[in-house]
């Protein structure tokens, strides 16, 4: 066996040029292969480690817009693209998800809802730096509820978090110690209780910092890369307190966050989640809610790379079948142009096996050969996307013990007629050849 | 022909217990052109060659040399008539069996070498030894010998492309030799060399005849060198039509 394999190097070697042309529809079909895999599966593994933990057991609720009755039916009928019909811009008072919603949801599902992350946003608030002043530090200032920070796995250093019952509408805040360090100047251990003046629209705050939590560095997919100086903290206070200052009257939210408890099939509760609030619903001629997690985002995803996959799969596939045509052409030349060494060793005593076998060890090697650059090249060109794309390149090994064992197949597949044309030679005639 | 047994040197055994190593009854070949038997190239060959005879068949060119050879060598089956090649009945072998008999019982030495290109000499004496699915330390250890034996030793890392003709020729006369086959079948060994190497090719064939004791069968169409064995057979038209004596050599 080894000397077929050598033998069939040797050859190799004595034709690169043409060998190289043969192996070509070898090397484009596996390599675009493996260039495709290697970009879906660094995709899909960024966004898995992106939202490894916490971030896949939440569901997001949110407030969305009723499709006009009439404007759904044409625009599916004409099979246009689905245009909404907005009657009003922004959801009124009574419209909005209440906190007795919320109330009566946990009380439904209790072993089901972890925690829900209630928010207020306020916009972001800027101060000067501590350094340098004609810098400016940047937060975005959230009120939130007593178990957000929680919920979001924020953990608290010093002083103590927000508790919307007592805190009710002061102005206290949790900031982080990166942002401590950067407005202030000072230590975060010595800020507890002293006070921050931060600016927001134009109007000017004070609040009292009463907590400060680690900021933790994101590392998610994300195609903007931001100097890891200008990074923008979240600056915490009491719900009501980021209602009042934005001049807000409802007591109501348009988008809430819902965590699931650990043993709890987020996709199922999901569907759960958005039956139980439609119910509050079914009267309001205009909104409704919209339930949404990462896992469906992130299946949404997978299911778009999976027909890009299928469609290059299927280019590869003919790239690959004309790539065995070409090692099957060239080695029905090379047959004739060795007949009088097939004869010579027909002379000496090779068996028609013998014969058969080291020819088609001469395609599986053209072919291995190719595969492997292939495997290579695609390889490169994945990195090099995924580089592009601002990915962390993964190979995919299955797809590779695919690929070699694949072109094994075409090796024999490809390489079994010319190898028995030559192991049924006539002695006689293949020593008389010219 | 127990006159010839006179001429044999000491190693080759006496007439009483010699053994045939081709045996061949009435042997016919023809070739189906159109019609069965429209044309015949042997007309009933009766040949016997015996253990440790060195046999020069001269004829010309289409006296049926080549066909006789190629059914001497197991290449070809007959027509008709029974061929036993050191007792094996090759007639009646199949596919694989032929090639069995090859790879053990004949050495083929040709005319054009017919080494195999970008293998070194050594890899080509290994060659027989591979199909005869010798262990790879035995092969390459009866290569090295036989490589020494015809004078090769410091050419066995060379490919055919950086031999001579006459080195070529000895590589494949060591090659003939890899399996201790029972007969030496060479098709116009010296033909396409010159003079001068022609002679070192003889003097090896005639070495292993005498030292050695080999059967060789040598296929020519010059009459000098056919003289040197001794034993001539005359080919013409598909018949033997004469069988005599040679003057015969002794080298070394």
């Amino acid at each position: 066996m080894w000397d077929n394999i050598s033998l069939a190097l040797q050859s190799l070697r004595a034709n690169k040029m043409r060998a190289l042309l043969t192996m070509l529809g070898i090397i484009i079909g596996i390599g675009s292969v493996i260039a495709i895999k290697t970009v879906g599966n660094s995709l899909t593994g960024s966004i898995t480690d992106s939202m490894s933990g916490f971030g896949i057991r939440n569901i997001s609720v949110s407030l969305t817009q009723k499709e006009s009755e009439s404007s759904s039916k044409t625009s599916t009928e004409a099979g246009a693209p689905r245009v909404r019909m907005f009657k009003n811009a922004t959801p009124s008072g009574k419209d909005l998800l209440t906190d007795e919603m919320i109330e009566e949801y946990r009380a439904t599902f209790p072993d089901d809802v972890a925690y829900v992350e209630l928010t207020s946003q306020l916009g972001t608030g800027t101060l000067p730096a501590a350094e340098d002043t004609s810098d400016t530090i940047s937060a975005t200032m959230l009120g939130i509820n007593d178990e957000y920070l929680q919920a979001e796995q924020i953990e608290l250093l010093y002083g103590r978090g927000i508790a919307n019952t007592s805190d009710a509408d002061r102005k206290v805040c949790v900031v982080a110690d990166r942002f401590v360090e950067q407005a202030l100047g000072t230590s975060p251990r010595n800020v507890i209780g002293q006070t921050v003046q931060i600016t927001v629209n134009n109007v000017p705050y004070t609040f009292y910092i009463q907590g400060v939590y680690a900021y933790e560095e994101e590392d998610t997919v994300s195609v903007t890369s931001s100097s890891s100086d200008d990074v923008v903290t979240n600056f915490y206070m009491p719900l009501e307190t980021a209602r009042k200052l934005a001049g807000s009257t409802g007591k109501g939210y348009q988008l809430f966050t819902v965590v699931t408890a650990a043993d709890t099939d987020t996709a199922s509760f999901l569907t759960t989640t958005q039956q139980f609030f439609e119910t509050y619903y079914t009267q309001n001629d205009s909104w409704t809610v919209e339930c949404s997690s990462l896992d469906s985002l992130v299946s949404t995803i997978t299911g778009i790379l999976d027909t890009v996959s299928l469609a290059i799969s299927a280019i590869a596939a003919i790239s690959l079948l004309v790539g065995g045509i070409g090692v099957m052409n060239i080695m029905l030349v090379s047959i004739t142009e060795r007949t009088r060494e097939i004869g010579t060793r027909k002379a000496l005593g090779a068996p028609q096996g013998a014969i058969r076998l080291q020819f088609i060890v001469e395609a599986v090697v053209i072919c291995m050969v190719g595969g492997l650059l292939g495997i290579a090249v695609g390889t490169g060109l994945g990195a090099l996307a995924c580089q592009m794309l601002g990915y962390a390149a993964k190979a995919d090994f299955a797809t590779i013990g695919i690929a070699v064992g694949f072109s094994m197949v075409i090796g024999v597949f490809f390489g079994y007629y010319p190898a028995n044309k030559a192991a049924k030679l006539d002695p006689i005639e293949a020593l008389r050849y010219e | 022909m127990s006159n010839q047994d006179k001429e044999r040197s000491g190693t080759v055994p006496g007439a009483e217990d010699r053994r045939p190593i081709i045996e061949m009854q009435g042997i016919r070949k023809s070739y189906y052109v159109g019609q069965p038997g429209e044309l015949e190239i042997l007309h009933g060959i009766d040949l016997t060659v015996y253990a440790g005879e060195f046999v020069a068949i001269v004829g010309e060119s289409g006296s049926g040399k080549s066909t006789l050879m190629n059914m001497i060598g197991a290449l070809d089956r007959p027509t008709a008539g029974s061929y036993f090649l050191d007792g094996i009945n090759v007639e009646t072998a199949r596919d694989q069996e032929l090639s069995a008999i090859r790879n053990k019982k004949i050495g083929f030495v040709f005319q054009t070498f017919n080494l195999i290109g970008r293998q070194s000499a050594l890899k080509n004496v290994e060659l027989p030894m591979l199909y005869a699915k010798i262990p790879v330390h035995a092969r390459t250890a009866r290569a090295r010998e036989l490589l020494g034996m015809v004078g090769m030793e410091d050419r066995m890392k060379h490919q055919p492309s950086e031999l001579s003709g006459g080195q070529k020729q000895r590589v494949a006369i060591a090659r003939a030799m890899a399996n201790d086959p029972a007969l030496i079948l060479a098709d116009e060994p010296t033909g396409a060399l010159d003079s001068a190497t022609s002679r070192t090719v003889m003097d090896i064939f005639h070495q292993l005849h005498e030292k050695e004791g080999k059967t060789i069968v040598l296929i020519t169409h010059n009459p000098a060198l056919a003289d040197e064995c001794e034993r001539v057979l005359t080919l013409l038209d598909g018949c033997i039509i004469e069988d005599r004596k040679g003057r015969g050599v002794h080298v070394g």
